[in-house]
């Protein structure tokens, strides 16, 4: 007991047993989803080596799109300290402008007779429209709003958002617009490093690891940049150091707008198809992705959005399917004893990361021995349940993000 | 200080400004065409042969951008701006300048096809444009009118207080007038008064030139006689009301507030009954959000995952076609079984707000925003999966809920005024529950958890418990708008619980003044009454498509000009204009030191 009493500052209530609960479950479904598949695969039952390369390319190329979207999220954050819901409609008004120019250059034959000076300057249209989207909102709903409480911005975001998604709508109609196919040469698959990537991703990947090393370069290297970094870590004290912080403000949402109009032709080369609705889910997982890189730090966002791109990718397909594999009882008391023995190691020290691991350890053997097996049919319809999983784990566990965040005192509260 | 202020010519003015509204202006018009409102709105008429909602759509850009191109912020402490001819120029100017915008548009539109991009803009939108006329006649037409209205605006500026406020009571009145026809027609209609509404409102919809000038004029007229503007007048009478008074107060409105409930139904007619049923069922939903947004300062975005706990549990207790559970039990008010359902429902509700709420709690606000969307869209994913679908009916949902029963009667959408009955009902609780709620320790512990979440732990705050009791009562209060919200429908599908349910709840919430009972009250009139819900048409059933474009919109402009709401509660608006009341406070000190001075 008076261990208990001399780490004061260690109270473990209720609320901490159910976050536990809820850890251990996660780990549990996962790790129990991911060697089934993998055991699966053993026996011949589960994907394939190259379904699993296939994946793994989709997941690296949507995940690369992800994050592109998560730099703005992230620098605003970083900047405002506000999730500017709106962002994923900046996206989507990139995809849609550009759609039209495609359509355009289709119909006049530049599409098929030079694909690439047509998309490129599709992407510079893309781009404009973005970059001047994410500027007329934040001069429109979020200058006013600059050191009002923190909900209320959010909240015009929102507002702003389900505005934006209904302008288009209305504008151009609910069907949604599909993009000219892209050429041939472009479909087919190159080997890269044992990997075969269809054209289109590499391309897309490409893309993105150039947009995010020129914003990297523009971020830490350049004077307006550094004005950035200043705005970010202390709004008053830059304006003292002779920054113009609304000026700042304004290269952020630019910045970001960009970024998120590149990810708009990216998501036309992956899946072609946009709609008014086409910014919402993208825009959630970005943030999802942003958070788990830790806000405010560009690399993190990049990286955070490559992770939950695969997660997603192979989260349905490999971690629910697995769930169908029933654990050998050999295996589960094997797993059940582990975790008694960490639990009983590791009891005084008290740590919650020990604590989940060992209870998600006697939940296998449980499974084990009990052989469970958990058959989900349509499981395509359950991905967008992993997204969303992702996002309320990775915010309840884990909202620091993997890397780091990078954020003013004032907006960590 | 006392310095004559100089007279200033009739040009003198931000022409910066007006020019930046005019362009505004006339922007917005040709998005308001783009979109297509003026096309689909146009079927609706506002006064018979004149004017219809479509050209209203248009004709009040003008008007509110002319006036806010002259508008001047009388500054305290400085002399107030002097009004003058000038703003009869700036208005007429913005309004030229957003007319030939417009004109410019119209022009575009006839010389390009633009319907490759935006199918809206075609020959009939033009032909109703330019009055079928050509577009050389309409957009002079266009020039004159938006002109016209623009110096009408400017001339509110200049019109004596009591003038203006005639003028803008009729307008509004007859505009109300035309709104609220179907609930008119079908009152007289019951009252057998037909004669009056046949007068009033002309064959084809819309109010006849001679009824909205008498409207009009008696607006007029009753806002002569009266002093200053009834609405606010009322409200910081409310406001100032101490103890007693108010309670009185209280007691006579929700006894006024009682007999209308129980006697309107029974004159009005179904579709009244359908829309008020509607209002009362956000109004329901809208006080729980409350409890958890304005009083508890949590933003909960996925609110409409525990009105889905509330239908589906109905729906699974009571079903006989419910696929995995059928206890087939009656929601009779008046037996065990009902109160069963109401007990299980509750109970479901508030353990469904203790798992979502649990693991959020700890999140600072926005994140905590984010979770509870990422919750409610995981509740309506997995109530549509096919994996759940053995219990919950998937995309098919559960169908064939039968009736509540409360005695001999029989409680279902058939009949709009038994629904409204059990809204009033249940509204009522909830106000109760509410209003008892906001003025204990609870209510207490919620106000200082929103303003100091630290300050109040120290204070002794148990945030964790207050937090939770928030979430749980609010999902409580959203079950229950479920349950009636099944019995209502006879069926539930997944697609009845998309996010949009939980924006347009917040933005009845935020519309109405977040912590305010009456705020809500009328938040939810105003905007399901008029708009509709998300799937519900209002008054205006035209607006159908574009609603969420205009709930966007107003949520956009009131946390720009009015934070605190349309009624706002009297500590949310201290917490909102803190400073502004401080520098008041200290402008008023000021001014009696001065006078203590000079005497």
């Amino acid at each position: 007991m008076t261990t208990t009493a001399e780490r004061a500052d260690f109270r473990f209530n209720w609320v901490d047993s159910f976050l536990l609960a809820l850890r251990i479950a996660a780990i549990f479904v996962v790790v129990w989803g991911t060697v089934g598949a993998l055991a699966l695969g053993f026996v011949g039952e589960g994907l394939s080596g190259s379904a699993w390369k296939d994946l793994i390319v989709a997941g690296l190329a949507q995940g690369s799109m992800y994050g592109l979207i998560a730099l703005g999220y992230s620098m605003v954050y970083g900047v405002l300290g506000f999730i500017n819901f709106a962002h994923g409609e900046v996206f989507m008004a990139g995809a849609m402008v550009g759609f039209f120019v495609a359509d355009y250059f289709f119909t006049s034959g530049l599409w098929v007779s030079n694909f690439v000076i047509a998309i490129l300057i599709v992407l510079v249209v893309a781009v404009a429209t973005s970059t001047f989207t994410a500027v007329l909102i934040e001069k429109v709903a979020y200058r006013p709003l600059r050191n009002s409480p923190r909900l209320i911005p959010l909240i015009t975001s929102i507002g702003v958002s389900f505005f934006l998604q209904n302008a288009v709508l209305g504008l151009v109609g609910p069907a949604v617009k599909t993009y000219p196919q892209a050429p041939t040469w472009l479909s087919q698959k190159i080997s890269v490093l044992g990997l075969q990537i269809e054209g289109t991703k590499l391309l897309v990947i490409v893309i993105a690891v150039v947009s995010m090393i020129g914003l990297w370069l523009f971020v830490e290297r350049t004077k307006t940049g550094r004005a950035m970094r200043a705005v970010a870590e202390d709004k008053e004290i830059a304006a003292l150091m002779g920054i113009d912080v609304d000026r700042t403000i304004v290269t952020t949402f630019a910045v970001g707008g960009a970024m998120a109009g590149v990810a708009g032709i990216l998501w036309a080369l992956l899946f072609r198809g946009v709609s008014f609705i086409t910014g919402f889910l993208p825009g959630i997982k970005a943030f999802t992705a942003a958070v788990l890189g830790g806000i405010g730090n560009l690399v993190g966002a990049m990286a955070g959005g490559v992770l939950l791109g695969l997660f997603e990718s192979l989260g349905p397909n490999v971690v629910l399917r697995g769930l169908r594999w029933e654990i050998p009882v050999s295996l589960g008391i094997a797993a059940l004893a582990a975790g008694i023995g960490v639990a009983v190691l590791a009891w005084r020290r008290g740590r919650v990361s020990v604590a989940s691991v060992a209870g998600a350890l006697i939940m296998l053997g449980i499974a084990g021995i009990g052989q469970w097996s958990i058959v989900i049919p349509g499981l395509t319809q359950l991905k967008d349940v992993v997204a969303f999983s992702a996002l309320v784990l990775v915010l309840i566990f884990k909202p620091s993000g993997l890397f780091g965040e990078q954020l003013a005192d004032e907006d960590r509260a | 200080m006392n310095q004559m202020p100089t007279r200033r010519s009739a040009t003198d003015l931000d022409w910066d400004r007006v020019r930046r509204w005019g362009i505004y202006a006339g922007l917005t018009m040709a998005f308001l065409s783009s979109i297509g409102m003026v096309e689909s709105l146009d079927k609706r008429l506002i006064v018979d042969p004149i004017l219809s909602l479509g050209f209203l759509a248009l004709l009040w850009v003008p008007v509110a951008f002319g006036y806010a191109a002259t508008y001047e912020e009388a500054k305290e402490g400085m002399a107030a701006p002097e009004k003058g001819e000038r703003d009869l120029i700036g208005g007429l100017a913005a309004g030229l300048i957003g007319g030939l915008f417009f004109v410019a548009f119209i022009a575009i539109a006839d010389a390009v096809d633009l319907r490759g991009v935006f199918p809206r803009i075609g020959p009939a939108l033009i032909d109703l444009l330019t009055f079928g006329r050509g577009t050389a006649v309409g957009g002079l037409l266009w020039l004159m009118i938006s002109g016209l209205l623009g110096m009408f605006g400017g001339l509110l500026h200049v019109l004596p207080v009591r003038v203006r406020r005639a003028v803008t009571n009729a307008l509004t009145a007859v505009f109300l007038v035309a709104l609220v026809e179907i609930a008119v027609v079908d009152i007289f209609e019951s009252l057998r008064l037909t004669v009056i509404s046949d007068w009033i409102y002309a064959k084809n919809g819309g109010v006849t030139i001679a009824g909205a000038i008498v409207v009009g004029a008696l607006a007029a007229l009753s806002s002569v006689r009266s002093e200053g503007d009834a609405v606010v007048r009322f409200r910081t009478r409310y406001a100032t009301m101490e103890g007693d008074e108010r309670k009185r107060f209280n007691l006579i409105a929700g006894a006024v507030g009682l007999v209308l409930a129980v006697v309107l139904p029974m004159v009005l007619g179904g579709l009244t009954n359908e829309l008020l049923a509607n209002v009362g069922l956000f109004l329901l939903m809208a006080l729980g959000l409350n409890l958890v947004v304005g009083y508890a300062g949590l933003l909960d975005l996925g609110y409409v995952a525990f009105f889905a706990v509330g239908a589906y549990t109905t729906a699974i207790l009571t079903s006989p076609l419910s696929p995995k559970w059928t206890p087939m039990l009656t929601l009779d008010f008046f037996s065990i079984e009902g109160w069963v359902v109401m007990v299980v429902v509750v109970a479901v509700a508030a353990l469904s707000g203790l798992v979502v709420g649990t693991p959020v709690i700890r999140l600072r606000g926005d994140y905590l925003a984010i979770v509870t969307l990422g919750f409610g869209e995981i509740v309506r994913i997995l109530f549509l999966s096919d994996w759940l679908a053995p219990a919950f009916g998937g995309a098919q949902g559960i169908r064939n809920i039968p009736a509540a029963v409360a005695g001999p009667a029989e409680i279902n959408g058939t009949k709009p005024q038994t629904i409204f009955y059990l809204v009033v009902i249940f509204v009522g609780i909830a106000v109760y529950v509410a209003w008892r709620l906001y003025h204990s320790r609870i209510g207490r512990a919620w106000a200082a958890l929103r303003e100091d979440e630290d300050v109040a732990e120290a204070m002794g705050v148990e945030t964790t418990k207050m937090k939770l009791l928030a979430f749980i009562t609010g999902a409580i209060l959203a079950s229950f708008g479920g349950m009636i919200f099944a019995v209502k429908v006879g069926s539930v599908f997944p697609s009845s619980f998309k996010l949009i349910v939980s924006i347009i709840v917040l933005v009845i919430v935020i519309v109405g003044g977040m912590g305010s009972i009456p705020g809500v009250v009328v938040g939810s009139l105003v905007l399901i009454g008029i708009l509709g819900g998300p799937t519900q048409p209002g008054l205006l059933a035209e607006f159908g498509e574009f609603k969420l474009l205009i709930y966007g919109a107003l949520l956009v402009f009131m946390m720009l000009r009015r934070p605190e709401g349309l009624w706002p509660s009297v500590q949310r608006q201290r917490e909102l204009h803190q400073e502004e009341i401080l520098q008041d406070a200290w402008l008023k000190a000021e001014a009696a030191a001065d006078s203590a001075g000079e005497r």
